[in-house]
């Protein structure tokens, strides 16, 4: 009793520092479980999201052709193709044919693309001369990969099975009944759907790409 | 005569400007749009004629083949000519198209390549597709062949 005046603040508990650092050795003293557990989804999420978002940021037909690259040759000779303007109007963009749907490719192709990254900065196709020069070995890595996935990314939109061959011209029913007995892949006969090809493209899609892995 | 004002020049730029408003005038009434109607009317365009997808006879021996196929989406320039891909002498079988025949691998002395000679390598310039359509001009060509 004769002590209350003398330590005022006793019941008061430990002093703001004290219990910060209290709660920042043991969190769960102070906090339940579960608000634990939203705080971590929270940033879960945003971390998730923010990953997420510049994915499909960098999946727009803009930020492909914000290289020059990518804007003067092929992105120009796509818009005079079927995938660009069509009777139904559906258009078929640079990552529908080039990034994967699914996240484990899509990630996959991501980090592949950095290489993209760095030929811009060495200025590898700066010129026409230069593009000219190395697209047969540019066009001869997307066969492989369109090969390789047995062209994957022409099936999110086409498929044998949705095909009606009685509605399509002539040759392409029998080519496809054909293809899809054989194990064909679109890729195989459709080169050149939505860019023009370069000198022996031909010639370099059989040697390259039929004869390794067929 | 020196005076402070050009007025010759003057006179000449004023009846210049005077002629060319004029003549600016005359050429707005007498404009023939080639659109043929006003900009804010919508333009009907005859519907587009699909391409025939039958073999055609020949009406003369000589003839180069009418086309029974679509060929807009096939490159042929100075890099890749796609016709090849399926009427090479190498693909035909594959594909199912007709072989090119022997004149396709003649040069211009005669001499039998392996490849398409040049003379030959730009094909729609001989080979044409054909669409139904009301022909735009009169056509008075009697086929030599016989029907
Ligand atoms: C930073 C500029 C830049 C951007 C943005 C860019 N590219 Fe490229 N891309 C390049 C360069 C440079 C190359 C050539 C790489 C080389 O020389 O090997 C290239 C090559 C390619 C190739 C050939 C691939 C290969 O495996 O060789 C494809 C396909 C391609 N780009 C598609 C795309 C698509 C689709 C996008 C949008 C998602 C895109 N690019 C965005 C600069 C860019
Ligand atoms: C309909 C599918 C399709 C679309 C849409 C498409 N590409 Fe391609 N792209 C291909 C194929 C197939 C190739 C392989 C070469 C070939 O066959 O023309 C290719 C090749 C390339 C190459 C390698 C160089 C070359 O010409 O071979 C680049 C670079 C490229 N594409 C970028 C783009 C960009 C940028 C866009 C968007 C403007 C785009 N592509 C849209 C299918 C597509
Ligand atoms: C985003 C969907 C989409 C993707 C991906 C896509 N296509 Fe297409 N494709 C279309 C549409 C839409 C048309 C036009 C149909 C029409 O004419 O109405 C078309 C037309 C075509 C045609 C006929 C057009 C022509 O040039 O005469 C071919 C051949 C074709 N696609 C092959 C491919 C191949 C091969 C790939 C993969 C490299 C591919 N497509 C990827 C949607 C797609
Ligand atoms: C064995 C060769 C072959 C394979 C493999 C093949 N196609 Fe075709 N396709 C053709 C031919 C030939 C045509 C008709 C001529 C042309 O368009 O060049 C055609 C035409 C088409 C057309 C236009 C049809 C029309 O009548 O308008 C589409 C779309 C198409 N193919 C998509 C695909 C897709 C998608 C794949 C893979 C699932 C594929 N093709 C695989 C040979 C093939
Ligand atoms: C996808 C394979 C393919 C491609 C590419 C192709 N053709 Fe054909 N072509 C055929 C087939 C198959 C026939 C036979 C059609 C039939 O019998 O109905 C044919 C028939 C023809 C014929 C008729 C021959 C005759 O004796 O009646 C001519 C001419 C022809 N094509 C020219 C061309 C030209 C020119 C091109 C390039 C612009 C071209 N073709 C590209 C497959 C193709
Ligand atoms: C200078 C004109 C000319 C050019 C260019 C030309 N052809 Fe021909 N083609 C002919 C004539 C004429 C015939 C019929 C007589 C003959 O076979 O020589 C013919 C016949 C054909 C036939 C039928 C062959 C047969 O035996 O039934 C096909 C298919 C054909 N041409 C495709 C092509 C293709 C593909 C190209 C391009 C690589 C091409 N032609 C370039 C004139 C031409």
């Amino acid at each position: 009793m004769s002590n209350q005046g003398a330590i005022p603040n006793k019941d008061q508990g430990p002093g703001l520092i004290k219990r910060i650092w209290r709660f920042l050795r043991h969190p769960a003293a102070t906090i339940s479980a579960g608000a634990l557990l939203l705080i971590g989804v929270v940033v879960g999420v945003a971390f998730w999201g923010s990953f997420n978002w510049s994915m499909e940021m960098t999946n727009t037909e803009e930020f492909c052709i914000g290289c020059h690259e990518m804007e003067a040759n092929v992105y120009a000779e796509y818009t005079e193709t079927a995938h660009y303007n069509n009777a139904s109007g559906v258009r078929a963009t640079c990552p529908d044919c080039h990034v994967p749907k699914e996240w484990v490719h899509k990630v996959v192709r991501k980090v592949q693309a950095t290489r993209e990254l760095y030929h811009k900065a060495l200025g590898s196709i700066d010129s026409p001369a230069k593009f000219e020069e190395k697209r047969l070995e540019l066009a001869t890595n997307v066969w492989t990969a369109m090969k390789k996935t047995d062209s994957r990314e022409c099936r999110n939109c086409h498929e044998f099975d949705s095909m009606d061959f009685v509605l399509q011209e002539g040759r392409a029913s029998a080519a496809h009944s054909d293809a899809f007995k054989e194990g064909k892949t679109c890729i195989d006969c459709h080169q050149g759907i939505a860019h023009s090809l370069p000198a022996n493209a031909l010639e370099a899609y059989k040697e390259k790409v039929s004869a390794v892995y067929d | 005569m020196k005076t402070g004002v050009p007025w010759k020049a003057i006179t000449i730029m004023a009846v210049l400007n005077l002629t060319g408003f004029a003549a600016l005038n005359a050429h707005a009434e007498g404009v023939k749009s080639l659109r043929g109607v006003q900009v804010d009317e919508p333009v009907f365009v005859e519907p587009i004629a699909r391409p025939q997808n039958t073999r055609v006879n020949r009406e003369f021996r000589q003839q180069p083949p009418l086309v029974p196929h679509k060929t807009e989406a096939y490159q042929v320039d100075l890099k890749v000519n796609q016709c090849l891909t399926c009427h090479d002498w190498a693909n035909a079988g594959e594909k199912k198209a007709p072989t090119l025949s022997m004149t396709h691998y003649a040069d211009r002395e005669g001499r039998q390549l392996d490849q398409v000679a040049g003379t030959r390598w730009f094909c729609t310039q001989c080979h044409v597709p054909q669409v139904e359509a009301e022909p735009l001009v009169e056509n008075e060509f009697t086929p030599s062949s016989k029907r």
